[in-house]
């Protein structure tokens, strides 16, 4: 049914429809508003679950690892300073191979502190070994949710999956969504049947000691599964479109690139904004376009040959760092084309949106007109030079 | 099916009191247990891949979270309905107990999940090499509290671990040592026969880091107690109730059996020390038997 949410309540909504029975989480704006919903269904009884209030990030991680190893689909919720307190727990549950689906409400990193929008804390988790899909709408967020448990839950998949979104605009924008109902929900994901978990009447041993003899392959066995996660996304998007009506690719989406000469690459709402660039830019005839990721982790390097090969210049616009080198997205862009005869000939590099400054029409323009045959990288759009000045001159 | 639930074959070292303890706790609760454990020594020797030593269910984690993954073990088990027929343990070292995981053990606390947590106190490091944690006893000559020109040691008493437990007004918190098994299995059933968050605190000597002759275990750890320097006692609800009395010994008589004291016995002056936290012990838990 098509209803008028905030993109947190949206969230909300589809977790408790996708029956955690585990939830455990810790304040952080802009996540706050999800688990205060989900808090809330929990109090009026419309969710059974148990919801535990923990001390820090750090235990909200664990609290959802335990719940799930004891065999009980778990939910958490995070943004920014949360998610790098989270890190070292990521990390041991995806390496423990445990099936759970946390929402990342993306956010700056201090310092200085700041609040607002930008991708540097999912794009720093980038090596966790996490599944990591960026939504471009508050649709695509809730989707996006049910996708990550069936994803994660898949006996030949066993990675948990972040599902990010640009905090504040996703999650404190209102947007028509079109929510599921509980039946369908259920049939598209069915209860949780876990391989292996804490049992008494079956007792395994899990998280165990791994000398240089065996550890190396665990590590092999996660690169391998990750490979199976591209194949395995767009057969899971096209269940997902037959049950909801709605098609994803799931990995890569192009948007008016077949005949284009110059294409954005781009993560997460910003997307939205550069649609709109473009039809206004093609309805001028400028041929351009823009090349969506939706699964940067892994990465669809296959699926962004593909799109862009035959795409003269490419514009990566990044809403993170990786300071002193290229830009993250960029990197792997760049690094899909290496040594590849067909190709863009240019792949410049920008960075906008930090910290919550907004990225406007204006300035999906500006990387446009900046898309030159001069390769550039890292080039900020927006700066601020009365700012710099002060510092600088 | 094994006499005990924590087999032979791991790698603890000769004479090692945590692996004593390990026994002690899950024999006596039995195999309807789950057990959470903190990295440590505990966790390295008795489960390298592929092997095994636990009888029962058993997750490791991190350093610091096994009191946050059992809260979530507990809630999952609350979810489907097998809590009360399921007992779930923490097990930590000192470090993993009262340095690192405190935090995530106070949160267990104070939401009062119905977990028994047990440190295993060897009061120290032991699993990276002796060095000093925050149970670590006053004068403890450590990797990185050694002594030298300027130092007879680690400058701290112990952190008052029970007490901070005890503070969070959970149900039950005791205190317990390997030299006397029994009161330990009394302890660890009668803190599972109670539902809430519970804390047990072992003393177990780690021969190799308190550098004593391993069969000396058993003696040493009566010693602690002996001398006032362990005191075994119960808290329910934050409020003392019990002690183990003694006929206070003078802690000469435990600090000689140990390397890690030797240095003292050259120092009349810092032996008056380590006797004053004795006396202190003996005055506030009123441990001295009544003739």
């Amino acid at each position: 049914m098509k209803e008028f949410l905030e993109g947190s309540r949206a969230i909300a909504e589809i977790v408790k429809r996708c029956r955690p029975g585990v939830i455990s989480a810790y304040p952080i704006t802009p996540q706050t508003h999800i688990v205060e919903d989900l808090a809330q269904f929990v109090a009026d009884g419309a969710l059974k679950c148990e919801f535990v209030n923990v001390e820090s990030e750090h235990s909200a991680a664990s609290v959802v690892l335990g719940g799930v190893a004891a065999g009980v689909r778990s939910y958490t919720a995070t943004s920014s300073q949360g998610l790098f307190y989270m890190m070292e727990v990521l990390f041991n549950i995806a390496g423990m191979r445990l099936p759970l689906v946390l929402t990342c409400a993306n956010r700056a990193i201090s310092a200085p502190i700041n609040i607002w929008n930008d991708q540097q804390d999912s794009i720093s988790l980038r090596d966790s070994g996490w599944v990591q899909m960026y939504a471009e709408d508050i649709q695509e967020a809730s989707d996006f949710h049910m996708l990550a448990y069936k994803l994660t839950e898949d006996a030949s998949i066993m990675l948990p999956v972040m599902v990010c979104m640009d905090g504040f605009i996703l999650t404190h924008g209102i947007e028509t969504v079109d929510m599921p109902r509980q039946e369908e929900v259920d049939k598209f994901l069915p209860p949780y049947r876990p391989l292996y978990k804490l049992d008494t009447a079956d007792p395994v041993s899990m998280g165990i000691l791994a000398d240089p003899d065996y550890y190396m392959e665990t590590r092999f066995a996660i690169q391998e599964t990750m490979k199976k996660v591209l194949e395995k996304i767009p057969v899971l998007t096209q269940d997902f479109s037959k049950a909801f009506g709605r098609a994803y690719n799931g990995l890569v989406e192009g948007y008016r690139i077949d005949d284009a000469e110059k294409v954005i690459v781009a993560l997460g709402s910003v997307c939205g904004t550069i649609k709109e660039v473009v039809d206004e830019l093609r309805s001028k005839g400028k041929k351009v376009g823009l090349l969506k990721i939706t699964t940067f982790r892994p990465f669809p390097a296959q699926k962004v040959q593909e799109a862009l090969k035959d795409i003269p210049k490419v514009a990566v616009l990044d809403r993170a760092l990786s300071l002193g080198s290229y830009a993250p997205v960029a990197a792997e862009v760049k690094a899909a084309f290496f040594g590849k005869k067909k190709g863009p000939k240019v792949i410049s590099s920008f960075i906008a949106g930090l910290g919550g400054r907004d990225i406007t029409k204006d300035s999906i323009r500006e990387v446009f007109s900046l898309l030159t045959a001069k390769e550039v990288s890292c080039e900020f759009i927006d700066l601020k030079p009365e700012l710099l000045k002060e510092k600088y001159e | 099916m094994s006499k005990t639930l924590f087999v032979p074959g791991h790698t603890a070292c000769a004479g090692c009191g945590q692996s004593m303890g390990a026994r002690l706790v899950i024999d006596a609760a039995g195999p309807n247990t789950i057990v959470v454990n903190n990295t440590g020594c505990l966790e390295v020797f008795s489960t390298k891949y592929p092997e095994s030593a636990w009888q029962v269910p058993w997750i490791h984690s991190l350093f610091e979270n096994a009191a946050a993954v059992a809260s979530g073990v507990e809630s999952a088990l609350k979810f489907l309905g097998t809590k009360d027929s399921t007992n779930v343990i923490v097990q930590a070292g000192d470090g993993g107990t009262a340095d690192i995981g405190l935090q995530a053990i106070s949160g267990m606390l104070e939401r009062n999940h119905d977990i028994l947590f047990v440190c295993y106190d060897n009061e120290a490091y032991m699993n990276t090499g002796i060095q000093r944690s925050g149970l670590t006893p006053f004068d403890t000559n450590t990797t990185t509290s050694p002594i030298g020109a300027q130092s007879t040691g680690n400058v701290r008493p112990k952190k008052p671990m029970p007490e901070i437990a005890a503070a969070h007004g959970v149900p039950y918190v005791a205190t317990a040592s390997v030299g006397f098994t029994q009161d330990v299995q009394r302890k660890v059933k009668k803190a599972l026969s109670i539902k809430g968050a519970k804390y047990l605190q072992i003393h177990v000597p780690c021969p190799l880091g308190w550098r004593h002759e391993s069969s000396m275990t058993i003696q040493v750890a009566k010693a602690a107690v002996e001398a006032g320097l362990y005191p075994l006692v119960e808290y329910e609800y934050g409020k003392l109730t019990a002690v183990r009395q003694i006929q206070p010994k003078p802690v000469e008589e435990y600090l000689k059996l140990q390397g890690r004291f030797k240095h003292l016995m050259k120092s009349p002056e810092e032996i008056k020390k380590v006797q004053a936290i004795a006396d202190s012990n003996i005055e506030k838990y009123g441990l001295k038997t009544q003739a």
